[in-house]
């Protein structure tokens, strides 16, 4: 009983958790894009924009989520876990390599700076009807970066019986942060460690995606759902050992 | 149309970023299905097996591309 206790909670709250972080990087770049387009053309339209695309996309996963209830679990465990670990695998090794100094890190500040400018001309223009080429903008990025969100979401949802709420949850959780936190700022969160959470929910999802394709190839792991944290801190010390290596190779190449 | 086409883009660049990494991990996830349930490492160490494999090809992948001298 504790047993299944333990690998329920292992699930649930290791699904919303990383949920969370996922979704709260992806919301944080769109919330950059969305305030540009905010103070530069109108904040009716951008938000408008946003409000559109966050409308498709609650109804892609209304209809999707349950929907993957009529593949059988093994398959979809396979498929979805194959996509998570090519997703987790790429921002863990991403994550890594900026870490290490390799690849610049992502600047929300410069982000928000060459959007502003993008926006500034014909500023103005349509104060008081909607103005298209803002909702538009402001539907792109939220349409673009809510589409990884939707992913992650029915990603980690598919991993077992009400895991899409879970997730869920973490994702809508993660966007009311995002939110709150804009209107409170009104500038982009610059100071986000996103590189940090991209490190974290890219082991996390290595972890995930490599149990999922094990237990829907018909794999065995030592310990059962015990082996997800397992997973999950051996992909975390690799890429600890692998960050000062990756910057002792640099300065070897460079010297 | 223009912003289905953006949305197929982000949807592949979601998980393809180095082509020679993703190859890598589709190529083992397939020795891995297809060779070790008939070499009998299935039931007892798949799920080892399955992460080793990608760990290394990880760790293979991080290390070249540090070695990579700097454009």
């Amino acid at each position: 009983m504790v047993e299944l206790c333990m690998g329920g909670w292992t699930r649930t709250g290791t699904t919303v958790v990383a949920a969370f972080m996922a979704s709260l990087v992806e919301c944080v770049e769109a919330l950059t894009v969305v305030l540009a387009v905010g103070s530069m053309r109108g904040w009716r339209s951008a938000l408008a924009g946003a409000g559109a695309a966050l409308a498709v996309l609650a109804a892609v996963v209304a209809v999707l989520g349950p929907e993957l209830r009529r593949i059988p679990l093994h398959v979809v465990q396979l498929v979805v876990g194959t996509m998570v670990l090519l997703f987790g695998l790429r921002w863990l090794r991403k994550a890594i390599l900026r870490a290490a100094g390799r690849i610049p890190l992502h600047d929300e500040a410069a982000a928000f700076a060459k959007n502003t400018a993008a926006m500034r001309s014909g500023a103005g223009r349509g104060a008081a009807a909607l103005d298209r080429v803002a909702m538009a903008a402001a539907f792109n990025i939220t349409m673009l970066e809510g589409t990884e969100v939707v992913f992650l979401v029915i990603a980690f949802g598919a991993g077992g019986t009400g895991l899409l709420l879970s997730a869920s949850v973490g994702a809508v959780a993660a966007l009311l942060v995002v939110v709150g936190l804009g209107l409170a700022l009104h500038r982009p969160l610059a100071r986000v460690p996103e590189n940090t959470l991209k490190f974290a929910v890219g082991v996390l999802l290595s972890g995930f995606g490599t149990f999922w394709v094990g237990e829907g190839a018909g794999l065995a792991w030592p310990g059962g759902d015990a082996a997800i944290p397992m997973l999950v801190v051996a992909y975390l010390a690799i890429a600890a050992l692998l960050v000062p290596m990756c910057r002792t190779d640099a300065v070897a190449v460079g010297g | 149309m223009r912003w289905m086409r953006s949305v197929a883009r982000e949807v592949w660049g979601l998980f393809v970023e180095d082509g020679s990494f993703a190859a890598a991990i589709v190529v083992w996830l397939t020795v891995v299905l297809l060779g070790l349930p008939r070499v009998g490492w299935g039931t007892r160490w798949g799920g080892v097996g399955l992460f080793a494999g990608l760990a290394l090809v990880l760790i293979e992948n991080v290390l070249r591309y540090a070695r990579k001298p700097r454009k």
